[in-house]
């Protein structure tokens, strides 16, 4: 295949950036995308040029890192797939291809395709926890049965990896459905509830002071999260706060 | 012998961790305020110290490459992490995963290591759970098990097939609290350059912030490294991109001994490689073989139609197809240790049964699995004569609720239904048994250097079991290096901050700009990947899943004259004071070119076959490996005397009170 790519360029954060063509032969459709720019960096360091920079790390879809608005989407056109996991099959010989950064306010570009994502740690700090000493010595695993779909229910909300396509997806660059996530997943356990009311209150008040917008229920980031989080845990983190606020 | 000490507390195996616990010197809360931990590398390992030792009381610095401490490679692994928890009732114990993680081992781990670690093991399931850890449950709200290979009880403990992710969540959550708390400071997006030694003690590290090019300083009393394994000295495995050796190599170049480099585990079930842009390699679970069969062709012609596409293999009759790891070890069948699966594939390949274009892939099938699932789902949903649709639809149904996220990653990556037509598999790099040499309380041979998880080389032997390695992550983590540490930081309470403008910090930051320097001033004609890719050929030609001292002689002069080569003319462009992904690359694959030296090197030194190192010249009639207890009985610890293939041998006998030491067999 032969492709012609349009790619992000930025020196750093305080440098403005553009778009730069770029054109690439021999791509394969069973190579990834990351692969695919692998070879387009390839050709760019042996001609003296700097290499297209972009974050990925464990190239199987779990560990979060990869990123990328392909053609104006979170992870490219497939659905259920990260960048990494997405396959230039789904491609076809004289595409164009527009690659730029995830964009929102929260997420400052760093270099390139390179994005901060530090507010999500940030989010995470201020109340995504249970607060247990690491000791060992807590009651044993099977004391407190839970209820299978509670189990399952909290495991599907856990299962998000932190990428930001929920931010990158949605106009307002809202974080309501990763931070909702996190709030579900402790909502659904016993072991959560104990300190339900304040992280809440904590994990959306950093969510605010962040910079991310508000949530209009326009369902973009369940469609674009490559790992299917639903949009029931937003439903539930607001339920959940508006029943922490009345708590006081 | 003299200089390395494993410091294995006295008594009966069973009481050797408690009485260490109740001898060792504490540091009482008030001081442990004045005492700085910094903890490089934040998976399971990594991650579960700098938790625990902030909430003892420390003032903890941690330090990754990535942008998050949740983006650490513990995160892709899949399956499950063992347990002692006897929770089927079917017979397990302590003493039986300590015993079957040393068989599996191949008799080449320390008894007292392995029984700590399947003491805590338990405490970790505990700890996990009140720290909101989702593992999967019974209807009757207990949590369910699953088995894994080398071992005939169930008592691996999963999160569908995200386990690692869970586990590593988990560990992420308990940091998060204590970065709160502000007693961890994070330093991510940072990597560590160098070890400092002061006195001969490890005082601190030279980092680099990879955003801005920076060049750091950071002190402390002490230093953990839990950087995890090496693979990707074979360019293709199933580690992240990052995945690095250089914490633990450059420990290694200021005096912290490497124990058996050239333990590496194959993992037998991995997705086949497609071509030569292929960057990574992906796993396909080992729970898989829970109802996976394994088989390839039984006549080579049919082998030959398959790889041309003219043969389906669904086409295949039964009585042709050759399922050689039931037929070879009835006893264990689909699911023997890894190892041995991984060169019984490669066997059948090199046979020139392979069935898949480069010849060097297996068939995992789920058809007899889908078949008896779909029948006892039909009978317990009351369809009493099911037909053979309704019997695969439910089979189906069965067998996405266990391995669906595993079916759709295979999916995507090889464009095939494993649901309609088998899986292709085949062997890949995984898992790194040897690391860096550690006493009993995970202590290197420089004093106040720590290393935990899989940077160590402690428990798994010449071969690791099956979801073993997030066990001893997080027992590390959680359980032991906060207990032990404290006995070397009690002679630190009266110390105070360690400077960091004194001459050896001067030094090591020189060194450290001298070096990347040198790595820019390459001449210019090879990408940093040309070299990495050249390296994990020889890496997996020659020290990969069967070696012979004639090739591995040749590796160690081709990899010398590489990294010649590479210091010579890499290319790399961009600056040193910036963010520059192939100057971070070079800084690792540098690295890579001194390690696989000794890796192979060591492979030489082993004249026998044990675990996940197969020499070809040691091995039964029949195949199987051939150990050599006689001679080779020992950890093999180097030390570092410039130029890898000079490295000084230093052996700990591995000293076996209450094993018997057996001829490993899963027939």
């Amino acid at each position: 295949m032969k492709l012609y790519l349009k790619i992000w360029r930025q020196k750093d954060a305080s440098t403005p950036g553009k778009i730069v063509d770029y054109t690439l032969d021999g791509v394969e459709g069973d190579m990834s995308f990351l692969e695919m720019l692998d070879v387009l960096n390839e050709e760019l360091v042996s001609k003296g040029e700097e290499p297209v920079e972009f974050d990925h790390d464990c190239r199987e879809g779990i560990c979060g890192t990869c990123s990328l608005q392909i053609n104006g989407e979170p992870h490219g056109p497939d659905r259920l797939v990260t960048t990494c996991q997405l396959h230039m099959r789904k491609f076809n010989d004289g595409d164009t291809i527009v690659i730029e950064p995830f964009r929102a306010k929260a997420f400052p570009v760093i270099k390139d395709l390179i994005v901060d994502r530090s507010a999500f740690d940030r989010i995470q700090q201020a109340g995504g926890y249970i607060s247990v000493n690491t000791s060992g010595n807590t009651v044993d695993a099977n004391t407190i049965p839970i209820n299978k779909y509670d189990a399952d229910e909290a495991m599907d909300a856990a299962t998000c990896i932190g990428c930001g396509a929920c931010v990158a997806a949605c106009k307002n660059a809202s974080a309501m459905l990763f931070t909702s996530a996190k709030v579900s997943q402790f909502a659904l356990l016993p072991q959560g509830r104990v300190e339900a009311v304040e992280r809440v209150q904590n994990m959306v008040r950093q969510m605010d002071l962040e910079g991310f917008g508000n949530c209009t229920n326009t369902g973009a980031c369940e469609v674009e999260c490559p790992k299917g989080i639903s949009l029931t845990n937003i439903a539930r983190m607001n339920r959940e706060y508006l029943s922490a606020t009345l708590k006081g | 012998m003299g200089i390395l000490d494993s410091k294995i507390p006295s008594g009966p195996l069973a009481d050797k961790w408690t009485k260490h616990k109740n001898d060792i010197d504490l540091v009482n809360p008030a001081n442990k305020r004045n005492i700085d931990i910094i903890v490089v590398g934040t998976g399971l390992a990594g991650g579960a110290a700098a938790a625990t030792l902030a909430e003892l009381g420390y003032n903890v610095k941690t330090f990754c490459y990535q942008d998050s401490p949740r983006r650490a490679h513990s995160i892709a692994a899949q399956g499950g992490i063992n347990a002692a928890k006897n929770y089927q009732g079917d017979g397990d114990s302590n003493y039986r995963l300590f015993y079957d993680t040393i068989k599996g081992g191949d008799y080449r781990s320390r008894e007292a290591n392995v029984y700590r670690l399947a003491e805590v093991s338990g405490n970790i399931i505990d700890q996990c759970v009140a720290q909101g850890v989702p593992f999967a449950r019974e209807y009757g709200g207990m949590l369910d098990n699953r088995s894994f290979g080398g071992v005939l009880v169930s008592r691996t403990f999963y999160a569908k097939g995200q386990t690692g992710q869970q586990l590593l969540l988990g560990a992420y959550s308990a940091m998060n609290r204590q970065i709160n708390r502000g007693k961890i400071q994070a330093f991510n997006r940072h990597e560590m350059m160098d070890l400092v030694l002061v006195d001969g003690k490890a005082r601190g590290i030279i980092a680099r912030d990879l955003v801005s090019g920076e060049i750091e300083r950071h002190s402390a009393h002490a230093v953990v490294l839990a950087t995890g394994g090496y693979g990707n000295v074979f360019f293709l495995s199933t580690n992240a991109m990052g995945s690095n050796v250089m914490a633990a190599w450059r420990a290694h170049r200021k005096g912290a001994f490497f124990a058996n480099p050239c333990f590496t585990q194959i993992h037998p079930t991995c997705i086949p490689v497609t071509g030569d842009h292929q960057s990574k390699l992906t796993l396909m679970s080992e729970s898989l073989r829970n109802d996976g069969r394994i088989w390839v062709p039984a006549k080579k012609e049919d082998a030959i139609a398959i790889r041309e596409g003219k043969l389906k293999p669904t086409e295949l009759a039964e009585e042709d197809r050759d399922y050689y790891l039931e037929r070879r070890y009835p006893a264990f069948g689909n699911l023997v240790p890894r190892d041995v699966a991984s060169r019984a594939a490669k066997e059948r390949c090199d046979a020139g049964f392979g069935v898949n274009k480069t010849g060097e892939a297996v068939f995992l099938d789920f058809a007899s699995a889908i078949e008896r699932y779909g029948k006892e789902k039909a009978l317990t949903s009351g369809i009493k004569n099911p037909d053979k649709a309704t019997i695969t639809k439910l089979g189906e149904e069965v067998v996405e609720a266990k391995y669906g996220n595993l079916f759709q990653m295979y999916e995507k990556i090889v464009d095939q239904n494993p649901y309609k037509t088998p899986m292709m598999i085949y062997p890949a790099v995984h898992y790194t048994m040897g690391g860096l040499w550690v006493d009993y309380n995970l202590q290197t041979t420089i004093p106040g250097c720590y290393a935990a998880g899989e940077a160590n080389f402690s428990d798994h032997g010449a071969n690791r079991l099956g979801a073993s390695a997030l066990m001893q992550g997080l027992a590390d983590g959680y359980f032991v290096l906060p207990y032990t540490i404290g006995d070397y930081l009690s002679d630190d309470i009266r110390t105070g901050a360690i400077p960091t403008d004194s001459k050896e910090f001067d030094e090591a930051e020189q060194q450290v700009r001298d070096r990347m320097e040198k790595l820019m001033g390459g001449s210019g004609i090879h990408s940093v990947d040309y070299y990495h890719k050249k390296l994990g050929k020889i890496m997996w030609n020659k020290c990969g899943m069967a070696r012979n001292e004639k090739e591995l002689k040749e590796a160690i002069e081709e990899i010398s004259a590489l990294r010649k080569d590479f210091w010579e003319n890499v290319k790399i462009p961009g600056s040193i004071d910036s963010k520059n992904q192939e100057l971070e690359k070079a800084g690792r694959v540098a690295d890579f070119l001194e390690l696989g030296e000794l890796f192979a090197k060591d492979a030489l030194h082993r004249n026998e076959s044990c675990g996940g190192h197969f020499r070809e010249e040691y091995q039964t009639e029949e195949g199987e490996a051939l150990r050599d207890d006689k001679n080779f009985k020992y950890v093999a610890a180097w030390e570092y005397k410039g130029e890898p293939k000079d490295a000084e041998l230093h052996k700990e006998d591995l000293v076996y009170e209450n094993i018997e030491l057996k001829t490993r067999s899963y027939k």
